[in-house]
């Protein structure tokens, strides 16, 4: 069934697809309207979830990883301030083990206080141990929450399912609805392999000693290194049922391309225009739209980038001291590999300022006329 | 030390019984252990009563068999034998709140020398 839906519903109605059975959310602009119409279906039993009313983000991690310990299909979905205020939750679901799903609404970091997207938030959870997934849809969103709970429950890693604040969450498209029916098949109950039960007691996340820590910290990282086949495996399982490819990335126009830009969120599908627009004017450029950042697909950027003559990453994020988050992804990913292309960095639209296909033009511009890039940060649009 | 009081209603000092023993677990690699930390065996080898700076010592000439006490041991070491309460020593961290609750203050908190 075909809806036209905002993104923030479009998190809604995958977390109702895929049968959550508890949400614990505490609402912050712009992530407001997925936990009303969430607590909306849990009370008309739309969905039949627990829906956990707590007073801060932090209690609402806390909440769904209770829940998820005890056996539940948990979800939940912040923003910005609120994902902060979650971090010290976010360490304790990932070395947890916890599969937890959560909804971030890209929004810039206060101050100045804004509400407009940038991805400074969720970036600065990189190091949490969380599969980040980047859309640039409300189709991709809603496709995405039920693939992450897939991938999540398998390897025992929480998701994040990361939206642009506006130019996603309060956008309406037209979004096709799975049927419940086939959601139910794609994605089965969720079979914890352990939980907490008064059958068999355990303390969990008690006291560990430097005896034992290490081997969970290396437990956690092999679990991640399986996820991009687990990822494109299962979006390839999904495209099969529903018909939507969901993989590590979106490439457009990459393979004979002299520069590719390399783009994530909806600046993504900007980007994808601007390309159309420069090839129609001669220009051989591609883009490489990223979605999952963490875990990180080397081997697909290594392998798309020894195709292309200049790689251009547009960060909508910034590392202060250091430069763009996916510039210097990018660069550590190609470190020594032969002829590896040079690598632009670029830095656009944070606190939500637009990106548009012309800034792609100019980004493509430079480029193409710079033999290497003789800064580490370019800006785009600063009123300098 | 304080001895404990000598019992005056009949009752000889006990002991506690039938603790669980446990050996501490130590694995010998990554795939013997759990996916995630977890407790998988008991913590009864972790004796706490080392940790304790006080102790509490019941006079049971003033007990009156209520159980708070026993009820509100946050580490679950007052044990009640033949309807009296008995403190586990080899757990109990002295933190007090035995001797705070108890209504008729019969149970006192003596220096710890070790």
């Amino acid at each position: 069934m075909k809806k036209v839906i905002m993104g923030n519903h479009a998190l809604s109605f995958g977390a109702m697809l895929s049968r959550s059975q508890v949400i614990a959310a505490y609402p912050i602009t712009p992530q407001t309207q997925v936990v009303e119409l969430l607590s909306e279906m849990c009370a008309s039993k739309a969905l039949n979830a627990k829906f956990i009313k707590v007073e801060s983000e932090h209690s609402a991690m806390a909440a769904c990883l209770g829940a998820a310990l005890a056996g539940a299909r948990t979800f939940t979905a912040t923003s910005s301030q609120g994902l902060s205020l979650m971090h010290e939750l976010l360490h304790w679901a990932s070395g947890g083990r916890m599969p937890v799903v959560m909804g971030n609404i890209n929004r810039a970091m206060a101050p100045g206080w804004s509400i407009w997207t940038d991805q400074n938030d969720s970036l600065s959870e990189r190091d949490t141990g969380w599969m980040q997934f980047y859309c640039a849809s409300n189709q991709e969103v809603l496709d995405t929450v039920i693939q992450a709970f897939k991938v999540s429950e398998k390897l025992l890693i929480p998701s994040m399912v990361v939206l642009d604040a506006f130019a996603l969450s309060h956008t309406y498209e037209v979004v096709d609805i799975p049927d419940q029916a086939k959601v139910d098949e794609y994605l089965p109950p969720f079979q914890p392999q352990f939980r907490l039960t008064p059958s068999e007691p355990h303390a969990f996340g008690g006291l560990t000693s430097p005896e034992h820590y290490f081997e969970f910290r290396y437990k956690l990282q092999k679990a991640m290194e399986k996820a991009p086949a687990l990822i494109e495996e299962t979006g390839r399982e999904y495209e099969k049922m529903f018909g939507r490819y969901l993989g590590l990335a979106d490439p457009r126009s990459c393979d004979d391309a002299e520069i590719m830009l390399v783009t994530s969120g909806t600046a993504g599908y900007t980007a994808h225009v601007a390309v159309e627009q420069l090839r129609g004017e001669g220009f051989k450029v591609g883009n490489l739209r990223m979605k999952v950042f963490r875990p990180f697909p080397f081997d697909m950027v290594r392998e798309i980038a020894g195709r292309v003559k200049k790689i251009a990453v547009v960060d909508r994020n910034i590392s202060y001291g250091h430069h763009g988050i996916f510039y210097q992804e990018v660069k550590s990913a190609l470190y020594g590999m032969k002829n590896a292309p040079p690598v632009f960095g670029y830095i656009a639209g944070l606190g939500g300022r637009d990106i548009t296909p012309k800034d792609f033009g100019d980004v493509a511009r430079h480029a193409m006329a710079n033999e290497r890039p003789e800064e580490e940060i370019f800006w785009i649009g600063v009123k300098k | 030390m304080t001895k404990p009081a000598q019992l005056d209603r009949g009752r000889k000092e006990t002991t506690v019984k039938n603790r669980k023993k446990a050996e501490r677990i130590s694995f010998q690699s990554e795939k013997d252990m759990p996916i995630a930390p977890m407790s998988v065996g008991s913590q009864m080898h972790n004796k706490t009563g080392v940790w304790r700076n006080m102790r509490p010592v019941i006079n049971l000439a003033e007990c009156i068999q209520c159980g708070i006490c026993w009820k509100f041991c946050p580490d679950a070491c007052i044990y009640v034998e033949n309807e009296w309460p008995v403190i586990d020593y080899e757990y109990c961290k002295g933190c007090g709140i035995c001797g705070e609750e108890c209504p008729t203050k019969c149970i006192a908190n003596v220096e710890e020398k070790r």
